[in-house]
């Protein structure tokens, strides 16, 4: 009888190894060069690709059955959602507004991400990091529909949400997160997991994924919570893999210092801008708040940001250039972009309003430095004219900053009572840009960012040729329904007669 | 008996979205439309690459495939991720049983030498061919053009990426890490695996998006799965008693047959296109083929010896009638 051997017992991690890493194998017939042609370029240097510390060891086996899993539970719930007309259980119609700008701005940005992880999935010269990449491309394809599924539902019954890949493309503020993921798309692989791992999922990902998930499940909105919980987990592993990618490039080689920094300056400043509109939407257009704008930044911003950065000083990373900056901007820029909805509302698939009496007082409480002083009074004076049946709106065509391309309605740092401006002259053109950290990123990179397609320019040019109901049309905007102040709107006398017909015999 | 529960109705608004509705008409979408159509940005693309300042951000003029609509090229199975991975996940449990069932009843160690030599000289290189597959349909996703084709090509990736890890762990159970080592050896310096790892990193360097998707889907896969899982496996091996080889390589079998699908319906579209397409798709679809075929022969006569020749010969007329079908005719 032969002799059972018992078979050498493998640990995790070399199991783990032998399923993805060990799969590669060095190319003879062609030069690492050919096969691998774009990670030079930039200048960073990695010396040994193994080193790379796998961020997390699922295998495809193990990643289909918990997917899966998840992907159950997920639609058996917005199934159930849409079945029992969940939509009327959000505390407010205006807190569509909220899902609108999710939809038209982030949701398309998901996709984007997943096409980057694609071709970062190809083009780093190491197994491990390929790996990964490919499967944070899958999930981030995963976000996209799972996202798109879960308002599907709120494109059914309400406005501003059914020409969301129409604006992707053509909508000026969707223009803020668009240059944002065309910008991390047309860098290297080495800046794009600096701007995309690192920066978005791992510095910004708090900042902007829990309040609006948060900000969901306070609102009764059963469908999009749903979609937080179940991406959780994935969410964890691309903050994982963000720094991982951060520690392996700075402990390679002590010249990928300085590169890398300047990154984590450029991507903190274009990630920040962007959560401008996050802001906003926590202190204006969640109708049950979840924390102010000015609590979200400082836990997630300074004290975990803060921890973040002192750990990687350890590698001689200093925190990004316009912290200071940011941090002035705090108590200002929900208020600062709010009256900007509010006053250009007519160009918007979303609704706009002014705060009620109650909010402003919470307003007042959480800005208590802030408030009172620049930004009720301004409000005061839009209901004025709201109330005299003259309602303020801007007919005027905003600035918009070259490089994050929101209008440049934002004061200085340390003056908030004058807007803050830049100018860059360049090969003969003036550009604009609405703060220094703007005008940095375009002067690094200037070849660059006079490409920006500007929404405001497109205007004159055909088919519009400034007529604004063509423009609309080319938007795909319908103006009295989806635009405008919500008060008066269709989706508010809609929601509030359904709401009636289900808690009511009338 | 039927029991109706009443809901509150409350008067719908529309439909779907715009950019459904002007596809298919004002009428609920399906999931698989709401989450592939359309979900790419086209227009007002900011930035060029600085990769590569030739190309835009997505640029559907890196191949030299033209569509009019590349949201033409949809995916029969209708797969997004959820139906994906809900499919992946029933398959993978069907491979853990069969793994554990060849490993609780020691079936491994019941092989015969001979065949299970023959098993582990086969199958184990081709775990580096499928990292090979894998790199490659992550480009095709990655640079391709339009949702509905890359994402086809991202849920390609993965499953490469799945068969690579089966075959290892068929490697490991049946020889142990030394098997993994031997395997690799030959994939690097054996003369015969030479042609097969010359044409995968010839591809690694091809940049053009489909015919990168015509020379590892279509032309090698179509050749290797058959002649390696339908002809050495479950005819050779099985017929001789090598059975518990078959079970191991169940995912592969039936991979192949649901993706097939998938492959065939890409190329029969895009050839039905245009003229210019279809002469395109003909060459590439030539040209590889039969340097897919050539490398496919030295590893097939490892298993089958002097019949090589003829089962190789028979799945290429196979092969050719496949494409045939599809309006591609080498």
């Amino acid at each position: 009888m032969d002799m059972q051997v018992a078979k050498k017992k493998l640990s995790l991690k070399e199991k783990y190894k032998l399923l993805t890493r060990d799969l590669g194998w060095d190319t003879t017939y062609h030069t690492k060069d050919e096969v691998f042609p774009y990670v030079q370029y930039e200048g960073i240097k990695i010396h040994d690709w193994d080193k790379w510390e796998d961020p997390f060891r699922l295998t495809m086996d193990s990643y289909w059955k918990y997917q899966a899993e998840k992907e159950r539970k997920f639609y058996a719930i917005i199934d159930a959602h849409a079945q029992n007309n969940g939509h009327l259980n959000i505390t407010d119609a205006r807190y569509l507004s909220a899902l609108k700008i999710f939809l038209q701005a982030i949701s398309p940005g998901e996709y984007a991400a997943g096409k980057g992880f694609a071709r970062m999935g190809r083009e780093f010269p190491g197994v491990g990091t390929q790996v990964a990449c490919q499967m944070q491309s899958i999930d981030e394809i995963r976000h996209a529909q799972t996202q798109i599924h879960a308002l599907s539902n709120y494109n059914k019954f309400y406005n501003g949400f059914h020409a969301f890949a129409d604006a992707r493309d053509r909508m000026w503020y969707c223009t803020l997160p668009r240059s944002f993921f065309d910008d991390a798309l047309s860098s290297g692989p080495f800046e794009f997991m600096i701007a995309i791992g690192f920066s978005f999922e791992y510095v910004l990902t708090n900042l902007l994924f829990v309040p609006f998930m948060s900000g969901a499940a306070y609102n009764g909105d059963m469908a999009t919570v749903t979609f937080g919980f179940s991406a959780q987990s994935d969410e964890a592993r691309h903050m994982t893999l963000g720094l991982e990618c951060i520690k392996f490039m700075l402990e390679q080689d002590p010249a990928n210092l300085p590169i890398v920094q300047g990154w984590i300056d450029k991507w903190f400043w274009r990630g920040f801008r962007l959560l401008g509109v996050v802001g906003t939407m926590m202190d204006y257009m969640l109708p049950k708040r979840v924390m102010s704008w000015r609590e979200a930044w400082n836990i997630y911003g300074v004290e975990n940001g803060g921890a973040l950065f002192r750990d990687l000083a350890r590698y001689g990373i200093r925190p990004p250039k316009g912290w200071d900056d940011a941090e002035k901007g705090i108590d200002h820029m929900s208020h600062q972009f709010m009256l900007a909805l509010y006053q250009y509302n007519f160009g918007t698939a979303f609704h706009s309003w002014i705060p009620s009496e109650d909010e402003m007082e919470w307003l007042s409480k959480k800005y208590p430095e802030t408030f009172d002083k620049y930004y009720r009074p301004r409000w005061a004076h839009l209901s004025k004219l709201k109330a005299a049946g003259t309602p303020f709106a801007n007919m005027g065509l905003a600035k918009l900053c070259q490089t994050c391309q929101i209008p440049t309605v934002f004061t200085e740092p340390d003056d908030p009572t004058s807007i803050c401006q830049r100018e860059t002259e360049y090969k003969g053109e003036k550009y604009h840009f609405c703060s220094d950290g703007c005008q940095h990123i375009f002067e690094n990179e200037p070849e660059k960012y006079i490409q920006a397609w500007l929404p405001m320019q497109q205007l004159f040019q055909a088919p519009i040729n400034g007529d604004l109901g063509a423009w609309m049309n080319w938007v795909s905007l319908i103006p009295g329904k989806d635009n405008g102040d919500f008060d008066g709107s269709e989706d508010e006398r809609n929601f509030a007669a359904w709401r009636q017909q289900a808690t009511s015999n009338q | 008996m039927q029991i109706d529960l009443r809901t509150v109705s409350i008067k719908q608004q529309r439909n779907t979205f715009d950019h459904l509705a002007r596809r298919f008409g004002d009428k609920p979408a399906s999931r698989y439309q709401e989450g592939s159509y359309d979900i790419q940005a086209t227009e007002n693309l900011h930035y060029r690459p600085t990769w590569d300042p030739d190309q835009l951000i997505y640029d559907a003029s890196i191949t030299k495939i033209v569509m009019a609509d590349w949201y033409a090229l949809k995916d029969p199975r209708q797969y997004f991720y959820n139906n994906y991975t809900l499919a992946r996940a029933r398959q993978q449990e069907t491979a853990e049983a069969n793994f554990s069932f060849v490993e609780s009843r020691g079936l491994a160690d019941m092989l015969p030498d001979e065949l299970k030599q023959i098993a582990l000289d086969v199958l184990v290189p081709l775990r580096h061919a499928a990292w090979g597959a894998n790199m490659n349909n992550s480009f095709i996703s990655g640079y391709g053009y339009a949702a509905i084709f890359t994402q086809a090509c991202m849920f390609h990736a993965m499953d490469n990426l799945g068969i690579a890890q089966y075959l290892s762990r068929l490697g490991l159970l049946l020889g142990d890490q030394e098997a993994l080592t031997e395997g690799k050896t030959a994939w690097l310096d054996d003369e015969a695996w030479q042609p097969m790892r010359r044409y995968i990193e010839d591809c690694l360097v091809v940049r053009d998006p489909f015919e990168l998707f015509v020379a590892q889907n279509v032309a090698l896969d179509g050749l290797l799965y058959p002649l390696v899982y339908e002809r050495i496996v479950d005819g050779y091996l099985s017929a001789k008693g090598a059975s518990a080889v078959a079970m191991l390589c169940q995912f592969m079998n039936d991979w192949f047959d649901e993706t097939r699908k998938w492959v065939d319906a890409v190329m029969k579209v895009a050839a039905a296109e245009s003229e210019h397409n279809r002469a395109i798709l003909q060459e590439w679809t030539e040209k590889w083929s039969g340097r897919a075929a050539a490398a496919m022969l030295p590893v097939v006569r490892k298993a089958l010896g002097a019949d090589a020749d003829e089962v190789v010969g028979e799945e290429v007329a196979a092969f050719k009638a496949r494409l045939k079908k599809v309006g591609v005719d080498i």
